[in-house]
């Protein structure tokens, strides 16, 4: 299989306009005629679906959740960079470009990349439109913060909720076209199949999750926009909901599954407190701009961190990334935070902890700004934890947060298969190896308002192959497929709940393809993960029936495809035999302890191909090159 | 600690609801109120009895999903907090904690403790947006707004439209969630053009989906997780005025 990533020819920084200029498009007159299904509600389905249906087009769109605005977008706290320069700090398109490959570990596309640069102007425009409450100076002006990995202020926010503002602006630009008869939403309601008509994505296969009714619709086109998949990890800073099924479903039916390795630990969560817990919490890091990241120099110290004079302290962050400090890049700060917790030296129960501490910039800015600025956050830790951190340090520890990885997109953020794209999280185009604070909401508006838009109405201008009934053969033959498998989980009547498999699998993906992977540990879970889904399925409890509101089933149909996801996320990393960005492979390492790329033979993306069960994926390349800038060492020092 | 629940028990919307007993056992402080009843539903499941459906989902606070009423009040009581953050070094051994779903007519029961928020949705896509399409916008700093209106629409912004003020509601009134929206776009340049008009569609949606009429007592606001404040309403109530004798 030849992958052909689609990037215009020409300079960099005119590809999209000429890439814009090349479409076809649909005449007006013309567009009401074709359909696209767009799944998940988040930032880049809800502005993709908005924005198709301001276009014209018929739009069906769809949600596991009660309401589009529910979607997992609206926990992202600290904000969305864009290449605006308000702050007169010597920003550009270029540096955000540069800052952003860099951040990537020259994982990433250099064409996608710049165009995600090129759009972040627009989007703050579009959101200020809509009426989303950024942030302002005294003078009316919009306000900026700095993020990891950027020595720039271009971070607008909207307090500690941006992503929840941001989506609010794309849900109302929805449910406007919802009123207006342009989109037809279908909430509560799961996607468990993708269906291709003679090669090309025509529709998908839902399960009603009220009723169990399982049915089938058909369009034009499907778009995914379904997130990531961090709940591998079992314990993630996602909602206890977010699921693979989607994407997996997809690449079981031909889509190439690029980079699954490339998981983000977020470096400022709150610390595990027990077996008992369901998800994890962020700490945004926008914290790390007034917070002091420390850990006792001494092993075993466990004194409280009051009585740790300042000359017992580690600064371990501003120690060994002088330039960026506490603002090192988010794969950096979590390994360091990591190795200072193997040394000893972390702070709180379990020693699973570091200190982020205030205290220097109360003294440096009074209370009352801090508050300002974080106040939300606060209280969140104080809830979680029971304690104040305007008087005490937080704690605060890695945990698994984004997803880089995803479905293949070519530069029209469209999948192998043609007809189906994939925005936002779920693909893999944008962040190569590790993703950059704020970057996520920038990335999924991109696709879904500026990109998805045209690029889907130029495939439906260039492709003839017409919508099909959903009583074609296809549609009967996968509704089957999926009614089967729902009766197989329900029948199986087992001993041990879904979320006890979910737990275990968690824990080996956390132990063996966690923040330090090697060799040995991943061939441990390539052993370990088919056993655990072969008992799965053999002794797994869905209790309750089908023909009703049933989150057992649900979540079961969610851990298994989880209990195959996972195998290919370790193969994956078994396979990239070097570090880069969060895929820390312990064999390759600088002898300062930091990533060591092997761009001679692993520049590329691995895009993987589903080829049936028990038989090995296949592994294509796609050659990363770049033009426009020299692939280095990372250097934050 | 131990705990007695009296949990809602019901199969769908037709079917007739009742209360039921179980027991929590072991639970830990630290959990949440959430991840107590995820350990009281898999004691069930691997006793081959069916778990209690509720909603959750980011478990953060800030989806808007869960919509437990405890001990008689929706999100259980502490201040600011949905019920995914409260946690269970709030109550104490022994305890009996009654949970319930949502009640409202506007908000009818899907099963246990799930009900249908949709509502909420049908009044947005009546009115509560800015009729902006993408592409075309003006630069985001041609329009300077001022930091205490930003602020003041972010106050309003911040509801997360879970539903506790219509639970808390003796009439199971909507007015807080309308409340802030019209004022979260009321108080912004970009939402003036459409602010009367919006106010009218939505009231009336408000009204056509049976939610209650508003006499300001006060409750929604003592149980909103975010507190959003009563005096939305007094903006809400000025702009439906002055939109409904506007011709």
């Amino acid at each position: 299989m030849k992958l052909d990533a689609r990037i215009p020819s020409g300079p960099l920084d005119k590809k999209w306009e000429k890439c814009l200029l090349e479409m076809k498009l649909v005449n007006p007159a013309n567009k009401r005629k074709f359909e696209v299904i767009v799944v998940g509600t988040g930032l880049a389905g809800a502005s993709a679906a908005a924005s198709m249906a301001e276009l014209g087009y018929g739009v069906k769109s769809f949600c596991f959740q009660e309401s589009p605005r529910r979607a997992h977008s609206i926990a992202a706290q600290g904000g969305i960079n864009a290449a605006k320069n308000y702050q007169n700090d010597g920003d550009s398109v270029d540096r955000l470009f540069y800052d952003t490959i860099k951040g990537g570990d020259f994982r990433a596309r250099e064409a996608n990349v710049y165009r995600l640069a090129q759009t972040s102007v627009k989007i703050i425009d579009q959101c200020v439109a809509q009426g989303v409450p950024f942030a302002r100076e005294y003078g009316g002006l919009l306000a900026n913060r700095s993020f990891g990995g950027a020595q720039v202020s271009r971070t607008f926010y909207a307090r500690g909720q941006t992503g929840q503002q941001l989506l609010m602006g794309a849900y109302q630009a929805l449910e406007r076209q919802i009123g207006l008869g342009n989109v037809t939403m279908y909430p509560r309601t799961e996607m468990l199949d993708l269906v291709l008509v003679d090669g090309h994505a025509k529709g998908i296969v839902v399960r009603n999750l009220v009723t169990g009714e399982v049915s089938s619709h058909s369009a034009d086109a499907v778009i995914l926009a379904t997130g990531g998949y961090g709940n591998v990890f079992y314990l993630s800073t996602n909602a206890v909901r977010c699921n693979v099924t989607a994407i997996w479903r997809a690449y079981k039916r031909g889509a190439l599954m690029a980079n699954p390795c490339y998981t983000q630990i977020h470096p400022t969560c709150i610390p595990v407190s027990g077996d008992h817990q369901s998800k994890l919490t962020l700490m945004s890091e926008s914290l790390r701009n007034d917070g002091r990241i420390w850990v006792p120099k001494q092993p075993g110290d466990k004194r409280p961190s009051a009585q740790i004079p300042e000359n017992e302290r580690d600064y371990f962050l501003e120690r060994k990334y002088p330039t960026y400090g506490n603002l090192a890049p988010r794969d950096i700060s979590s390994r360091a935070a990591k190795e200072a917790c193997d040394d000893g030296r972390g702070v709180g129960p379990g020693g699973l902890g570091v200190y982020l501490d205030f205290s220097d910039a109360i003294k440096r800015l009074g209370e009352s700004k801090i508050r300002e600025r974080y106040d939300n956050l606060f209280v969140m830790y104080e809830r979680i934890t029971g304690e104040n951190a305007y008087k005490v340090p937080m704690r605060i520890y890695p945990a698994v947060h984004y997803t880089m990885g995803g479905l293949w997109v070519d530069y029209h953020l469209m999948s192998n298969i043609p007809g189906l794209f994939v925005l936002g999280e779920a693909n893999f185009s944008d962040h190569g190896a590790n993703r950059l604070g704020a970057s996520a909401l920038m990335q999924g508006l991109a696709d879904g308002y500026f990109v998805a838009p045209y690029t889907v109405g130029n495939y439906f201008a260039s492709n003839s192959v017409s919508r099909p009934a959903t009583n074609h053969p296809e549609f009967t033959k996968v509704q089957e497929e999926v009614k089967q498998r729902t009766q197989k989980l329900l029948s199986i009547r087992g001993k041990r709940t879904p979320a006890s498999f979910h737990r275990e699998l968690g824990k080996l993906m956390w132990n063996n393809c966690g923040m330090a992977r090697t060799d040995a540990s991943l061939q441990l879970n390539l052993e370990k993960i088919p056993e655990l889904r072969e008992e799965f399925w053999k002794n797994v409890t869905v209790t309750g029936e089908n023909n009703s509101l049933n989150q057992s089933l649900e979540e079961a149909g969610r851990v298994a495809d989880f209990l195959e996801f996972g195998e290919l996320t370790s193969r994956d990393a078994l396979e990239r035999k070097e570090s880069c960005g969060c895929h820390f492979r312990t064999e390759f390492q600088t002898p300062e302890g930091e990533a060591q790329r092997d761009d001679a033979n692993f520049a590329y993306v691995a895009a993987w191909e589903y080829r049936g069960e028990n038989q090995a994926p296949v592994l294509h390349k796609e050659p990363l090159v770049y033009d426009e800038l020299k692939m280095s060492q990372r250097s934050y020092k | 600690m131990n705990l007695t629940l009296k949990i809602w028990r019901q199969k769908d919307r037709q079917t007739r609801g009742e209360f039921v007993t179980c027991q929590a056992r072991d639970i830990i402080p630290d959990m949440s109120f959430l991840e107590m009843l995820d350990v009281v539903n898999e004691d069930l499941m691997k006793a081959g009895h069916e778990a209690f459906a509720f909603d959750s989902d980011c478990r953060e606070g800030i989806c808007g999903t869960c919509s437990l009423v405890i001990n008689g009040i929706p999100h259980g009581g502490q201040k600011g907090t949905t019920a995914c953050q409260l946690h269970m070094r709030h109550f104490h051994d022994g305890q009996t904690i009654t949970v319930e779903p949502w009640r409202a007519q506007a908000f009818p029961v899907l099963r246990d403790l799930v009900v249908d928020r949709s509502a909420f949705d049908r009044i947005i896509a009546s009115g509560g947006f800015v009729s902006v399409n993408t592409g075309g916008a003006p630069d985001g700093n041609a329009i300077p707004i001022s930091k205490v209106d930003a602020d003041r629409a972010m106050d309003a912004a911040a509801c997360i439209g879970c539903g506790a003020c219509v639970a808390a509601c003796k009439n199971a009134s909507a007015m807080l969630f309308v409340a802030a929206k019209i004022s979260h776009l009321g108080l912004l340049p970009q939402g003036q053009t459409e602010r009367y008009q919006r106010v009218v569609k939505m009231v009336d949606t408000m009204d056509h989906e049976g939610f209650g009429a508003c006499s300001v007592t006060g409750a929604c606001e003592a149980v909103c997780p975010k507190q959003i404040s009563l005096d939305f309403i007094g903006q809400l109530n000025r702009d439906y005025l002055r939109g409904s004798l506007k011709p």
